[in-house]
């Protein structure tokens, strides 16, 4: 069922950019109320980056996401991940793509509530259909690597706003994803706690090799990624290396 | 797979323990009271068939007029005594038989006076009907032939009529004659549909014939088949030769009846079973209306929780994933709902059949039945919500408030 080799590269993946959009428009609506979100973007991010997305809201940076995500499809243009062009595949395909590349992490946290941090940890696991032990193993470190030992058995709503996005970072980074998708990670944080944040996502990024793409709207924040892109009105409007 | 489905399902049920009590409780009251109206009714019908059984086995009826249909009351012919004779003479598979002719008689001792069902008949009677005199002696060839004053009461009326005093010998007056008490029967206890076995006081045909009613007819021909021979093959002679003997042609319906212990039987049991189903029926329907309620909740918990299914399939779970574990829940929920009802059943019935005094009967089948009748409800009602949420758009639902 897996069909694992539907999403397989068709040659040598190393040769081609790790995600690609080559023209990608997005129309929401029909005729005259339709609204162009992106208006052809181009776009390529290589394994191993740390990038920012900026821009005003409904300058496409958000539907630019849910695409990168695989939770939307291009209106036109293509979308290759991984050499796969995401375009083509079922919505079912794009889910196990998900499950197998990418690890999401959200503004709102979006924990299950009433759920322990470590059964929260776990659930993605559960999908991927790694059992018992291994499973709980595997969650346990991934806790450990956001720093919080000792908290498993807490509910969201026994840990602060950091805890818990830290706990959303551990349940994203547990599988091992190639990529981490992160939309406004610190929107809901005092700066404090969005620099611990910043600091976990960048030293993911350095010491595992994860990539990390991150919508925000905050330029303290945006530093801490290599690279930062701006959008206005559903185009690029400008890509380059983060001043150190 | 389907493990970690299942053990997501358990977690989430756990975090609503509250509502998933309430969601179920439709099933719980649907399934107890389906079970507990199959068992008291199985009790109701075997207490019915053991009682039949008591008024003695291999027993046939013959009454006059037709078993079913209009024109019994007008044109009834009654029997005589030499029908009686007739069949003694010709049916070979009988035991025993007696003629009886009732009519319910005020009888009077001193103050004491009591309504009850005077039968005549003889000595047969007692054989037939598993009766026996506890005191006393039984009708001697004399007072049968006489037709004399003498009478066998039941315990009820010597009750009634004595309370503690003796009654052998003393004289109870029954309309015009004064009857004198020769025997008590033995109790027989309470019979079918309330009727007082023991309500009865039993003098000799004749007596009540020529003394009481002023005819010679028989009411009924009450016989007993010998063991071991066919109760069919008795009917079927008795009918031929009262056809015969009424001179019926081939195309008169019998205007008399012959009729089984089995098929008196059948036909009272025929009744509690059909009040069982009735009442399982309506019981049933709160069943059906449960399943709505698993439904109904399903539902709300799709909406509630469309931000999570959203968070669900961001993170990598399929369609099918999210079916599944939906499904899993309405269906671990009405079973649950369905164990639940089943042990209230249970409790409820043994108490139950204490309280009106019929027999517990567990019943196997419907405990199944019911169980994986309340499973099927989580499948058929859970579905829709549970597809529902599987459709969802990952991207609405994430933003859904």
């Amino acid at each position: 069922m897996t069909n694992k080799n539907a999403l397989q590269p068709n040659n040598e993946p190393e040769k081609h950019p790790f995600i690609e959009f080559e023209g990608v428009t997005k129309v929401y609506g029909q005729g005259q109320g339709a609204m162009e979100a992106l208006r052809g973007i181009d776009l390529r991010i290589s394994k191993g980056e740390f990038v920012a997305i900026m821009g005003p809201s409904g300058s496409g940076k958000s539907t630019c996401m849910n695409i990168l995500g695989c939770l939307d499809t291009p209106t036109s243009g293509t979308y290759r991940f991984r050499n796969v062009d995401v375009g083509r595949l079922t919505r079912n395909q794009r889910a196990l793509l998900r499950r197998h590349y990418q690890g999401f992490v959200f503004q709102g946290y979006n924990l299950l509530n009433r759920t322990s941090a470590l059964e929260n940890v776990e659930l993605p696991l559960i999908y991927r259909g790694t059992s018992g032990r291994e499973r709980r193993d595997r969650a346990l470190h991934a806790l450990e690597t956001v720093g919080l030992k000792g908290w498993e058995t807490h509910t969201p709503g026994e840990l602060s706003g950091g805890q818990q996005q830290r706990v959303a970072i551990a349940r994203a980074i547990v599988t091992g994803p190639a990529i981490l998708l992160a939309d406004e990670p610190t929107g809901n944080l005092d700066t404090a706690r969005s620099v611990e944040i910043m600091e976990l996502l960048t030293s993911l990024n350095s010491d595992q090799g994860i990539t990390i793409i991150m919508i925000t709207h905050e330029p303290d924040m945006a530093a801490y990624a290599r690279r930062i892109v701006h959008f206005r009105d559903g185009l690029v409007a400008s890509d380059e290396p983060a001043s150190p | 797979m389907l493990w970690n489905t299942i053990l997501l399902s358990l977690r989430e049920l756990r975090r609503n323990v509250m509502r998933s009590f309430l969601t179920i409780l439709g099933i719980v009251i649907g399934v107890g009271a389906v079970i507990t109206m199959v068992t008291i009714g199985g009790g109701a019908t075997l207490q019915v068939k053991e009682q039949i059984a008591s008024m003695g086995s291999n027993l046939l009826m013959v009454s006059p007029g037709k078993r079913f249909g209009p024109g019994q009351a007008s044109g009834t012919i009654l029997f005589k005594e030499a029908d009686v004779e007739a069949i003694a003479k010709e049916v070979s598979s009988i035991a025993a038989l007696a003629p009886v002719s009732s009519q319910s008689i005020q009888a009077i001792y001193g103050n004491q006076n009591w309504t009850t069902q005077v039968t005549g008949s003889d000595n047969q009677y007692f054989r037939v009907t598993n009766r026996s005199v506890k005191t006393g002696r039984q009708f001697s060839e004399t007072e049968l032939r006489s037709g004399a004053a003498v009478c066998v009461v039941g315990e009820t009326v010597r009750k009634k009529l004595f309370g503690g005093q003796e009654a052998l010998g003393e004289k109870i007056r029954l309309q015009k004659i004064s009857c004198e008490v020769i025997g008590l029967l033995q109790g027989k206890g309470q019979s079918t549909m309330g009727m007082d076995q023991d309500d009865v006081v039993i003098i000799p045909l004749r007596t009540l014939q020529r003394r009481i009613a002023g005819n010679q007819d028989v009411n009924l021909i009450q016989v007993s088949v010998q063991q071991g021979a066919s109760t069919d093959k008795a009917q079927r002679d008795i009918q031929q030769l009262m056809r015969e003997r009424r001179h019926l042609s081939a195309s008169e319906d019998d205007n008399f009846t012959v009729m089984d212990m089995k098929e008196i039987a059948n036909m009272l049991t025929g009744t509690t079973q059909l009040l069982t189903a009735l009442l399982s029926a309506v019981a049933a329907v709160s069943l059906l209306v449960g399943g709505i309620g698993i439904m109904n909740i399903m539902l709300v918990s799709v909406t509630e929780r469309t931000r999570e299914i959203g968070v669900r399939l961001a993170i990598g779970a399929l369609e099918r994933d999210v079916l599944l574990q939906f499904l899993v829940e309405s269906v671990v929920l009405s079973s649950c709902g369905g164990l639940l009802g089943i042990a209230i059943a249970l409790s409820a019935s043994v108490w139950l059949a204490a309280m009106l005094r019929v027999p517990f009967v567990f019943n196997a089948s419907i405990v199944v039945i019911s169980f994986l009748f309340s499973g099927a409800i989580g499948v058929i009602f859970g579905y829709f919500p549970a597809l529902k949420a599987a459709r969802l758009d990952p991207i609405e639902a994430l933003h859904h408030e």
